[in-house]
Order: C-alpha cells, then structure tokens, then sequence
C-alpha cells in the first residue's frame, strides 16, 4: 500500500517536473514572435549542425593520410565555435532571440565557413538568465564565461545583454587568452570609457591590461546626453529622474541628471524604484506635489516600468501634462503590454541606433531579409547582433593561419577600422567603442512604438 | 511576556530595564548614525508635511490599501503556522497561480473595461469564485502531496520542501504566462507582466489636492477587514473553528478527543488557499499588472507582516500588513523609495528585539 503511494507520487512529481520543462521550452517559442519563427528557425540550425557533425570525417582522413603536410600548413581546416550568452528565460527573451535570429543569419549567409571553406564555424547560443530571476543571473553568467575559457574551441563571445553581466564576464574572459566579447546590447559608459563611470573603472575589469572587450552599440554617456537634450526639445523644464538601481539604468540616470543641469533643466529631484515592488502609487503621489512636466525612468521593462506608469498615470499625471521618457530599456513591445495600451500611450524612448523598421542602404536589406527568413519583426537589438556576428566573421577571416589563436582574433576584432557594415562605416576606437554615434527617438502611438526623430549627440 | 522567555533570564545579570536602555540607546546610535544616508532628514520631512500636510493623508490612504492586501496574504502564512508550524513558502506562490488564473476566466469570459457594470459583476464574481476553488485545491493537494508525509520529519524538512514547491509553482507560472495560442490576454511574451483589465469602479470619493480616494481603494480596504473578521468568528465560534484550535494547541490531545486532525490540517491548508486566491484576484484587479515572480515579494512583505504582527495570530497578521503598507508608503514618501525596503525591515528588527513573539504575539498562547 505504501509503496503504491510513492510511487504516485513520484508519478505526480515527474509529471509536473516533464510539464515544466516543456514549459522552458515553449517559453522560447511564442516569444521570438510569431509562431512561424521557430519554424523558420530550426532550418538554419540544420545545416550548421550537419556542418558539425560532418566536419572532423574529412578532417581526419586527409590527416591520416598525409599526416606531415597537415601539420606543415598550421591547422587549414578547423572548427571554431562562436557562442552569446544573453538572457533567454525571462522578459528579455522577446529583445534576445530576435538578437539569435541575427547572428544565424549572418552565419548562415557565410554557410558557417570561414577561409574559403577551411574553417567551419558553430554556433551555441548560452542562456545567462534562470527562471527564478526572471532575468539574467550572476551565477550563471559567471557560468557561462568560465565554460567559454575553459572550452578551446570557443574564439568570440557575443554577449552580454545586460551591463551587470559584463562586468562579471569580461575579467574571467580577459584571463582566457583573453577571448574577445563583443556585445550587441550594453550600453554603460564605464565598461570601456576612462572618466565615464565609478573610480577604477573600466581598468579594474581588465586584469591583463590587454583589452578584451568590444561593443557594436553607442555607450550611454551619449544616450543619456541625447535624452536629455531631447527632453528640453519637446518643452520640458522641470523634470524628475527616476532609476532602478542596476547598473545600467542607474548609469544612464546619472548622465541624464548631469546633462539636464548643465544645458539648464530644473531637477525636481532623484530616487530609485523597487524593480520588484507591487505598486509605486505613494511615490508617484509625492512626485505629483512637485509638478513635474517630464519623468525620466533609467532602467529596464524588466524591473517593474509598466507599472510605474500606470501608476503615474492613475495618481493624475496625464500624458499631456507630464511626459513619461526612458531608454532603449524599456523600447520593446513588452513594455507596452506590460504598462497597458492606454498607460503607454504617449511614453517617449531613446535609442543608441535607429529603429529597424526605419533603417536605409544596407540595413534595410538586412531588415529585408531578417523578415523573409524569419517571418517576424526584429527588435530593437537584432542588427547589433548581426553586425556584431559580422565582425568576428572577418575577424576570423583574416586570422586564417591560425584560426583558433584567440589573440590573433582578439587584434583582428580591435583593428576594425572603416567598417562598411549594415549600420554604416565606422571603426572600433582604442576603447573598443564604436565610432558610431546616430541615436534615435521614438513614440508610444496606439499601442506601438513610432519612429518620431534621429537625434544628434553634442 | 518576556520574563517566560528562557534568553532573557540566561542573557545576562543586568536587569531588564537597563538592558533594555542599553539596546535603545544603540538602536537610537545606529539610526542617527545610518539614518541621513537612508532619507532621515528630520527637518527636511517635518517641511515637507507642514507645507503640504494633505501629502500625508494620501500616503496614509496609500499605505492602508497596500497594507491590505499584504495583509490578506499574510492571513493565508498565519493561519498555517498557526496549525502546524510551518512556514508555507509555497504560499505566495499559490497567490500568483491565483492572480493567473483570474486573468485566464477573466479573458475566457471576455469581460474588460467596456462591458456594462453588469456583466464585470458577473464576470468578477465568476473569477472569485474559480480563484478561490483553485487556491484552495491548488494548496490542499500540495499539503497532501508535500508536507503530509513529513510532519513528524525535523522540521527544517518540511521547510526545505516548501521552498521547492514555490519554484515548481514560479515556473508553472511561466509556463502559464506562455500559452498565449490558448489564452490570448496572456500577451506575447511569457515571463513579461501582463497587464490585468481595470474593472473595479475607478470613481472618485474624495478629492481634495493630493488626496484622492476612490472607490477601488474602499473596496480593498473594506474587503481585507470583512475577511479578516470573518476568520476571526470562524475560528473562534464554530466547530471546526474550535477543532483548529485545538490541533494547533495540542496535535495529540486532540487526537485523542476524537478530532481527525489530517482533516482539519487540510481543512486550513484548503482555506489559506481560499484566502490567496482572493488576494490574487484582488491584487489583479487594484494594481493592473501580474508577473511570474511576483510571489516573491509579496511573500516576503506579507511573512514580514505575519512575524511583526506575532505569527499565528490573524488580527496581528492584520495589524502588521497595515504597519508595513505605511512604513513603505511614509518611507517612499519622505524617506527614499531606495532605502524603503531597509526601513521596512530595519523596523522589523527593533520591534522584534523588544517583542520576539511580535506586537500581539503571546507565548504559547492563541494560535490560528
């Protein structure tokens, strides 16, 4: 009798632990969009995985049959690998896999091979978010790192998603060669730039003294300029700054509260929010005793934004009164599901590039061909994670002799200099900063983001 | 109370009002040493109330809606405690499930904002009544699944056991937040907040500068205080009010008078669910927006609450979810929203280095 109840229950119990694994699984599915994408998306993983597996048979029979012209020629065909660990459980994941999409599709247009077909390339694509967060994870982003050193194999590392992330990663990594990180997504001005961020910084991330770490997207430092400019535009004079106390948004808030001063806003003041908290009506309730006409939010949809302008809104904050703005943080369709269509209404957004759907030249047909591949709208993100695919690729490409040297990518990624990419021609500068500097605003309208202006940083 | 408690008598030979100053005066040390960074500027808050002292009435309003509803989950915590000592992680979890599945028959039912008033009762009172059979089963199957088998295991098992049963019900959560091709209103992305249709009359009852209160925040207030009663009388006059009662003071005597303490254990377990699946439509409805993980902080404020209150104890689970609704409220006010958190628990432990068993507990005594 006994045992017939265990075993009942660990029926139960496998059940539940089987449905909840479908559950990570599916999670993935309905957010890369429409149903269709993951479809569109298994072909692309096809090939590169038949690329794989077919890849040590011709290597090694050549070898074996010639073993001393194989070694003479240091290593004509090898297969590299390429991972990006971004946050893909969770909110995020909506902004991430459109990020994936990209690189595949930059891969996939290379047929994952490099050198004239010497080189094959793979690609995984790790998840540095965990379930109970909901959002990217210290533990496992310091995971995921110390696997990529430990793995041989690995010869560029396209993340992080989130600012935080990259202070943890890029120290392990600077140690591992260093192997070279490129990040679609961070934006905090202290990773890279001297002066911009805390003491120390970003000297202390780079134990080797070699820099390891490079970014396709403008750091904040011009984001926050660029709103703030932006704010006294559209009329405002009085603002209040909010942030949710990570790195990121908090970096972009102090460089918005230091360009709002000094170009002649009034700062009614500054706090940071409880990204977990129920509701933000009592401080919304003080913010309205001191009349502000723009709310400036640093942070992420993540840490609770939707419900911070609703609940702007519902303390009589209207958006004809008082203008709600944030950073590409919260520049994703979740934030307006999230806030609800009629609380988002009206919310402006910064962006450190130009919204996919108004991209020109090249860009656009890379939006093309994303939406013919996939069936679905990019995010905001995608084309970085294309470029950024891009990059490494000819990286890659001009270290052929040794295609699994990371230094030898390392230097190739930093000597990129007049780049003609799908964002324009630009260049890494010493920092690994791009020289890119076109920013973007945009509107809630009826539910949606709207392109409004391109926006120049002084 | 405390000349019972074994750790005054043992802790040292001075007496208890001179340890109690010393404590003071070190709590009062620490404050004023701590308390500037944190937003304790008494001069700039005792300004800002005398220029605008109609502010404090509103975050008071604040305040005791919030504290409401982390009241009601709390109830759900103390009412178990109560009975078997357990801390029912799982609880906050139960909570969230709740508010997901008031969202799914809201959205089946396709009432929103627009629908007559009629038709919103209607569909609300349907949600109410399936949240509340859900909570209540959800939470009955997992005593009988979880907790049953380890009563008489040390009681970190049990424990241990909850704090797994709350991730297997967050990622149930997220898995639920994905089934969009099923539940349209879940929206496109499965761990992003979904957003829960306005139905509670959003009329204004009394606006004066920066006091406004509406109906919906009457409805809570007066919802949180009628369960609370209600609980109250039922443990205290019925039946199996007084069999509860009996359980949580002594299991095996109660055995012995012919009380089928599985039943009434799973009777309560059935009832704090009952209670989380209110909170969770509540909380749908009075906020706007429900999330995966959600669970987590709102178990922590209303386990707070039920410890400050004197766990155990339902008018003390009251009584706390009220005081840590205006602490926040005060603090994000005059304080720092950055540092309200601290506050709220730096509070919790002066109160409880004064009164361990908390503001109304009493040793030993009532339970549930």
């Amino acid at each position: 009798m006994k045992r017939t109840q265990w075993l009942v229950l660990l029926t139960a119990l496998l059940m539940l632990a089987v449905t909840v694994a479908c559950g990570g699984g599916q999670t993935a599915a309905p957010a890369a969009a429409p149903t269709t994408a993951p479809a569109a998306a298994k072909p692309t993983e096809a090939p590169a995985k038949a690329a794989a597996t077919a890849a040590p048979a011709p290597t090694q029979a050549p070898a074996a049959a010639k073993p001393t012209e194989a070694a003479a020629k240091a290593g004509p065909s090898a297969t590299i690998k390429i991972v990006s660990s971004l946050p893909m459980t969770g909110s995020s994941l909506g902004q991430t896999q459109t990020v994936v999409n990209a690189i595949k599709q930059a891969l996939d247009e290379a047929q994952s091979k490099a050198c004239n077909g010497a080189v094959t390339i793979t690609f995984e694509a790790w998840d540095d978010a965990t379930a109970a967060r909901g959002a990217w994870d210290p533990d496992q982003e310091t995971q995921n790192a110390n696997k990529a050193a430990a793995d041989k194999s690995i010869v560029a590392y396209i993340g992080t998603f989130n600012s935080g992330a990259a202070k943890l990663s890029i120290p392990i990594l600077n140690q591992a060669g260093p192997l070279v990180m490129i990040s679609p997504a961070n934006t905090y001005p202290g990773l890279t730039k001297p002066g911009k961020g805390e003491a120390g910084e970003p000297d202390k991330y780079y134990p080797t003294k070699v820099r390891n770490y490079t970014r396709v997207v403008p750091a904040d430092d011009l984001q926050g300029a660029v709103g703030a400019s932006w704010a006294k535009q559209l009329g405002a004079t009085k603002v209040y700054i909010l942030d949710d106390q990570e790195l990121y948004g908090k970096g972009l808030a102090d460089v918005f509260e230091a360009s709002a001063k000094k170009i002649g806003l009034q700062v009614l003041g500054r706090d940071g929010i409880d990204g977990k908290a129920q509701d933000y009506r009592a401080l919304m309730t003080k913010i309205k005793g001191l009349n502000p006409d723009l709310i400036y939010y640093g942070g992420i949809t993540q840490n609770n934004a939707g419900q911070l302008v609703k609940d702007m809104r519902a303390a009589g904050m209207a958006a004809a009164t008082t203008k709600f703005m944030g950073p590409d943080g919260i520049f994703e369709q979740a934030f307006i599901d999230a806030a609800g269509k009629d609380a988002a209404e009206g919310v402006y957004v910064t962006f450190g590039g130009i919204p996919p759907a108004k991209l020109e030249g090249d860009a656009k047909k890379w939006y093309d061909a994303y939406k013919a591949k996939f069936n679905a709208e990019p995010e905001a993100y995608a084309v970085y994670g294309y470029e950024a695919a891009k990059v490494v690729l000819a990286a890659i490409n001009k270290s052929c002799a040794n295609p699994t040297d990371r230094k030898a990518i390392r230097d190739a990624v930093f000597a990129t200099k007049d780049y003609k990419g799908v964002l324009g021609t630009w260049s890494f500068d010493e920092n690994g900063d791009t020289t890119l500097t076109d920013m973007s605003g945009s509107q809630v309208k009826a539910g949606k983001f709207e392109f409004v202006s391109t926006l120049k940083s002084q | 109370m405390a000349t019972t408690s074994p750790t005054v008598r043992t802790g040292s030979a001075l007496p208890r009002w001179a340890r109690n100053l010393a404590l003071t005066l070190l709590i009062l040390y620490i404050v004023l040493l701590v308390g500037p960074i944190a937003g304790l500027d008494a001069p700039r808050i005792w300004q800002s109330i005398a220029a605008e002292p109609k502010t404090l009435v509103q975050v008071a309003l604040v305040g005791l809606a919030n504290g409401s509803i982390i009241a009601i989950i709390a109830l759900g915590y103390t009412l178990v405690y109560g009975i078997i000592e357990l801390i029912n992680f799982a609880h906050a979890d139960v909570f969230m499930l709740t508010a997901f599945m008031s969202l799914t028959v809201l959205g089946a039912i396709g009432v929103d904002q627009k629908s007559s008033s009629g038709q919103i009762f209607v569909g609300v009172l349907v949600a109410l009544v399936v949240a509340v059979l859900f909570g209540a089963l959800l939470n009955a199957s997992i005593e009988r699944l979880a907790y049953r088998r380890l009563r008489n295991a040390p009681r970190l098992a049990p424990l241990i056991s909850a704090i797994g049963v709350s991730f297997i019900l967050q990622n149930l959560g997220l898995f639920w937040g994905g089934l969009r091709i099923i539940f349209p209103v879940m929206g496109v992305n499965a761990a992003a907040p979904k957003t829960f249709p306005q139905l509670l009359p959003e009329g204004i009852l009394f606006q004066d500068g920066p006091i406004i209160f509406r109906q919906k925040d009457l409805i809570i207030i007066l919802a949180s205080v009628a369960f609370m009663i209600a609980l109250r009388l039922f443990v205290q006059y019925t039946r199996l009010g007084k069999a509860m009662r009996a359980t949580a003071q002594n299991r095996d005597a109660a055995k012995i008078m012919g009380i089928n303490v599985d039943t009434v254990i799973a009777f309560t377990f059935l009832l704090g669910g009952g209670l989380a699946g209110v909170a969770g439509l509540l909380v749908g409805l009075y906020n706007g927006t429900i999330v995966f993980n959600m669970g987590l902080t709102a178990g922590l404020r209303a386990f707070t609450a039920a410890v400050l209150g004197g766990i155990g104890n339902i008018t003390g689970a009251m009584l706390g979810g009220f005081l840590i609704g205006l602490l926040a409220a005060f603090s994000d006010v005059y304080f720092s929203s950055r540092w309200t958190n601290a506050w709220v628990f730096a509070i919790l432990v002066v109160i409880l280095i004064f009164r361990p068993l908390g503001l109304l507990g009493e040793a030993g005594g009532e339970k549930a």
